[in-house]
């Protein structure tokens, strides 16, 4: 459908604050034009990053069983899916399709903030009273860029190594053991997981939403899901930096 | 009771607004906070000052016309009320409030408390209609709706096109608005044949005027009816609907 074109002065006053594509490109493209596509985008995007993040704490609970059976773990996410695909091949596809839900994620999140400034340009004089925009909704546009930062600094120190003194790649336990035996990484990190947290439990009740999975029955779970999800991955991710730091994993 | 007033006062879309402060005497708790205004315009015009300009209709909330954010709150701090339903004993006697107008891209300043709203009514023409061949109206039990279905429907029918939720949401998005004059059409046997155009065409206007949902919820606690997010959500889906399903079988063009 074309541009609805202004009938009268009183619509003529009121300007678009984006323009509609000119031609509808193709599924699923004309989907991420929209914004409401972009934030199913979002939501599908966010789904893979729980599902990341939920395997991501689990394996490394494997800490708690000691060096050898961390970095058997280690080995097996480059060996898994041998002999029929080549080493690390598996790891590679997973971590191909992470970094091309980040870039969505972070495109689509960018551009949705500039267009919501567009359509609010003269802000408020006077204080606003929320009623129900609570502190972790109104701050995602500051945890997402936090936890960004967090992802680059996290591969610099456990990934590469680069950042890391005492780097000796395969040996996992080794790596994380030197890495959080000081205390501004450890602080660093903490800081980075409640930021995650707060993310989190944002987006893993908005994602519902986004989606459209919106049932009478279940709109009471969908609270609850994303505070157990939250807590239980702050709580298991920040387990690591203390548990090392107070000697409890060494 | 007493109060003072600060009044956001604009002569002009182009010209520069500032708060004014008056002062509203002897008002009673029953009143209005349409008819506190009605009291301070008339104080306005005796000492010869220009009245505050707003909007207002039927002051009794249904044609929601009397938007304004009262003390940051759109319609002010009633739960399901418009601002012609806000009672002073709302307030305490000496109370300090601060009358603003609705901000949004969207809804450009006309004068002082009031805004251009037409951005609502391109949104409805894009697609908050039943197209039907006019004449005789039909038998009113000949398409038999189911009363819970009937209930959702109205649910999303009431609302008045306040723009409270636009002016409530921290993004500034028309969200509730679009999704409650689409959803009380999609959710009837009456709006089906064009239900995935309607959802395709009414969000896309929506989004050349408003900016987007991020889930804070403001907006349902804003809205004078009370209207849920959850229609949102059935937005939402049928948003998808519309860009995966067969076009031909949905009827689209």
């Amino acid at each position: 459908m074309a541009q609805a074109s202004p009938r009268s002065t009183v619509e003529a006053a009121v300007k678009p604050i984006s323009r509609r594509p000119a031609s509808s490109a193709p599924w699923p493209l004309n989907l991420y034009a929209s914004a409401v596509g972009k934030k199913w985008v979002m939501a599908i995007t966010g789904v893979i990053g729980m599902g990341f993040i939920t395997m991501h704490m689990l394996g490394n609970l494997k800490i708690y069983l000691g060096a050898e059976e961390l970095n058997h773990y280690a080995e097996g996410l480059r060996t898994f899916g041998a002999p029929f695909v080549p080493r690390e091949g598996i790891l590679w596809m997973l971590r191909s399709i992470l970094v091309v839900a980040l870039v969505l994620h972070v495109h689509a999140a960018f551009s949705l903030w500039s267009a919501n400034r567009r359509a609010r340009p003269v802000a408020y004089a006077s204080q606003r009273d929320y009623i129900a925009a609570n502190w972790a909704s109104r701050t995602m546009k500051w945890t997402g860029p936090i936890i960004l930062l967090f992802i680059l600094m996290h591969l610099m120190d456990l990934t590469f190594g680069t950042w890391n003194k005492d780097f000796i790649s395969g040996n996992v336990y080794h790596n994380v053991v030197a890495l959080f035996t000081q205390l501004p990484k450890v602080i660093v990190y903490l800081i980075a997981n409640i930021a995650l947290g707060i993310h989190l439990w944002h987006g893993a009740w908005s994602l519902f939403q986004s989606m459209g999975v919106n049932n009478p029955y279940l709109n009471a779970l969908r609270r609850v899901f994303a505070t157990a999800f939250a807590l239980a991955i702050v709580a298991g991710n920040v387990s690591f930096p203390i548990a090392v730091y107070l000697g409890i994993v060494s | 009771m007493n109060f003072t007033l600060k009044v956001w006062r604009q002569s002009g879309p182009d010209v520069k607004g500032s708060f004014e402060t008056y002062q509203a005497t002897g008002i009673s708790e029953d009143m209005s906070f349409l008819e506190v205004l009605d009291v301070v315009n008339e104080d306005l015009i005796e000492q010869g000052i220009e009245p505050v300009a707003f909007d207002h209709d039927c002051r009794e909330g249904i044609c929601g016309s009397c938007g304004m954010m009262i003390n940051g709150q759109a319609h002010g701090p009633g739960t399901r009320t418009a601002t012609c339903q806000l009672h002073m004993r709302t307030f305490k006697d000496g109370d300090s409030i601060t009358v603003e107008p609705w901000r949004a891209a969207a809804f450009t300043l006309v004068k002082d408390l009031t805004v251009n709203r037409s951005a609502l009514d391109r949104i409805v023409e894009s697609g908050g209609f039943i197209s039907v061949s006019t004449g005789a109206a039909p038998e009113a039990n000949l398409i038999p709706v189911p009363k819970v279905v009937a209930d959702a429907a109205m649910d999303a029918a009431e609302c008045i096109g306040c723009g409270a939720c636009v002016a409530a949401c921290p993004n500034g998005a028309a969200q509730l608005f679009t999704a409650a004059k689409m959803q009380h059409l999609n959710l009837l046997p009456q709006g089906q044949s064009e239900r995935y155009q309607r959802a395709e065409r009414m969000v896309e206007t929506m989004e050349e005027f408003f900016g987007s949902c991020t889930n804070h919820g403001e907006c349902q606690f804003a809205c004078p009816k009370g209207i849920s997010i959850d229609v949102i959500a059935y937005m939402n889906r049928d948003y998808m609907s519309a860009k995966v399903k067969n076009r031909k079988l949905s009827g689209q063009s």
